[in-house]
């Protein structure tokens, strides 16, 4: 069966509050969600009381933070701080986003914060992205063609063409979508996710590409692309304001054109 | 120990080369069953309360048998198709999955074709 609750020894108990400083004045909650595999213990919920006056406007500022002046034992992926390499993708405040472009005081209390949800944790905020990459590999994401570009250029595509890309092309592969999709929690096994299935898009309809055919077949499966019931949690979480939903609607229309 | 790689985990055993029929007629099922409820709930309501008689003369009207035949027959047919579906999503246990998908569509055939041959019984023999 699909599992719906949490196995014994995955219950997140209660864990330490590291309090505000002497004199903070303008005090906010972290509530974060703390693992550690060697341990043997179960996930805690730590609570850090930061004083946002001491404190950049992002979550992300605030975790770096905690890690570097309160626990360094915090563990979590960032990179870039600015929202393009899809590193700090977590669960804020119930939502999958980017911790580096969410404000602190988009949220009103306390600031809840897990890895993404329904992944297998290496560690406090990080989970484990393996599977997700294999099955973006395996959607073969470069350009393929029989025809050889020019000699003295690269293959052309028109404006128009180049146009289709947009809303596929800025897709950082942060995986907030994938994570959010219950279909992807019960079924990644099989089923692509949001993500990889925008991703397929995108080179299935780069004018470019001569392997449209191919990419087509390889997504013709009732688990692959078609485990896709339309929640659309995908759209609701992606941070950079993407629409994997319709992307995987012009993946199924493409699949009933070609019938 | 799996020693699989996760490349190979992810291809699984392929793709199966279907899945849009299944999808298609999900959704044409649905279109037709929108008209086709609509008119069984006025038909039905309109016909309360009358005596067996005039509801098999009813059920007799080509039109009637034909409507009650298809409607009988898109609902099992969109249910076990639907159900197809929730089974997938919900049952991972593969001996389980595929008992619960064979006694699901026995179950449906068996509903389905007593239905629509309560309704020619009706029609014909009155
Ligand atoms: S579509 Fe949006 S949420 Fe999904 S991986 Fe790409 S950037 Fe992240
Ligand atoms: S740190 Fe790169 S997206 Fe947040």
């Amino acid at each position: 069966m699909a599992e719906f609750t949490l196995p014994a020894n995955s219950v997140v108990k209660t864990g330490k509050t590291w309090a505000a400083p002497a004199g903070a004045t303008r005090v906010k909650n972290f509530r974060i969600y703390r693992y550690d595999p060697d341990s043997g213990e179960n996930p805690r919920w730590d609570t850090y009381q930061i004083d946002l006056d001491q404190c950049g406007p992002m979550v992300l500022d605030a975790l770096l933070k905690i890690k570097n002046e309160i626990d360094p034992s915090l563990t979590f992926r960032r990179s870039c701080r600015e929202g393009i390499c899809g590193s700090c993708s977590m669960n804020i405040g119930g939502t999958n986003t980017l911790a580096c472009i969410k404000a602190i005081d988009a949220f009103d209390g306390d600031v809840q914060i897990s890895p993404l949800p329904h992944m297998e944790v290496v560690k406090d905020l990080v989970p484990d992205l393996t599977h997700f990459y294999a099955q973006y590999a395996s959607i073969k994401p470069w350009m393929q063609t029989q025809t050889p570009a020019p000699p003295d250029r690269e293959h052309l595509q028109s404006p128009e063409d180049r146009k289709k890309l947009d809303g596929l092309y800025e897709c950082i592969l942060c995986a907030s979508c994938s994570t959010s999709c219950p279909s992807y929690w019960w079924n990644s096994d099989r089923y692509l996710g949001p993500a990889v299935l925008l991703q397929a898009y995108r080179w299935v309809v780069d004018s470019r590409d001569e392997a449209t055919g191919d990419r087509l077949d390889n997504l013709e499966d009732p688990f692959r692309l078609y485990r896709c019931h339309t929640i659309m949690n995908c759209t609701n979480t992606c941070p950079k304001g993407l629409n994997p939903a319709k992307a995987i609607a012009e993946l199924k229309k493409k699949m009933i054109e070609r019938r | 120990m799996s020693m699989l790689t996760p490349f190979k985990r992810a291809s699984g055993l392929g793709t199966t080369n279907d899945g849009v029929h299944h999808w298609w007629m999900q959704r044409l099922t649905a279109v037709a069953l929108t008209p086709l409820t609509l008119w069984m709930v006025f038909a039905v309501a309109a016909h309360a309360g009358d005596d067996y008689a005039s509801v098999a003369a009813w059920f007799a009207q080509p039109m009637t048998t034909t409507l009650l035949t298809l409607f009988v027959f898109t609902t099992f047919l969109h249910a076990a198709q639907g159900l197809t579906v929730i089974i997938e999503d919900y049952l991972h246990h593969e001996g389980a999955k595929f008992a619960a998908l064979i006694g699901m569509k026995l179950v449906l055939v068996l509903l389905g074709v007593s239905s629509t041959l309560s309704i020619l019984r009706v029609a014909f023999a009155g």
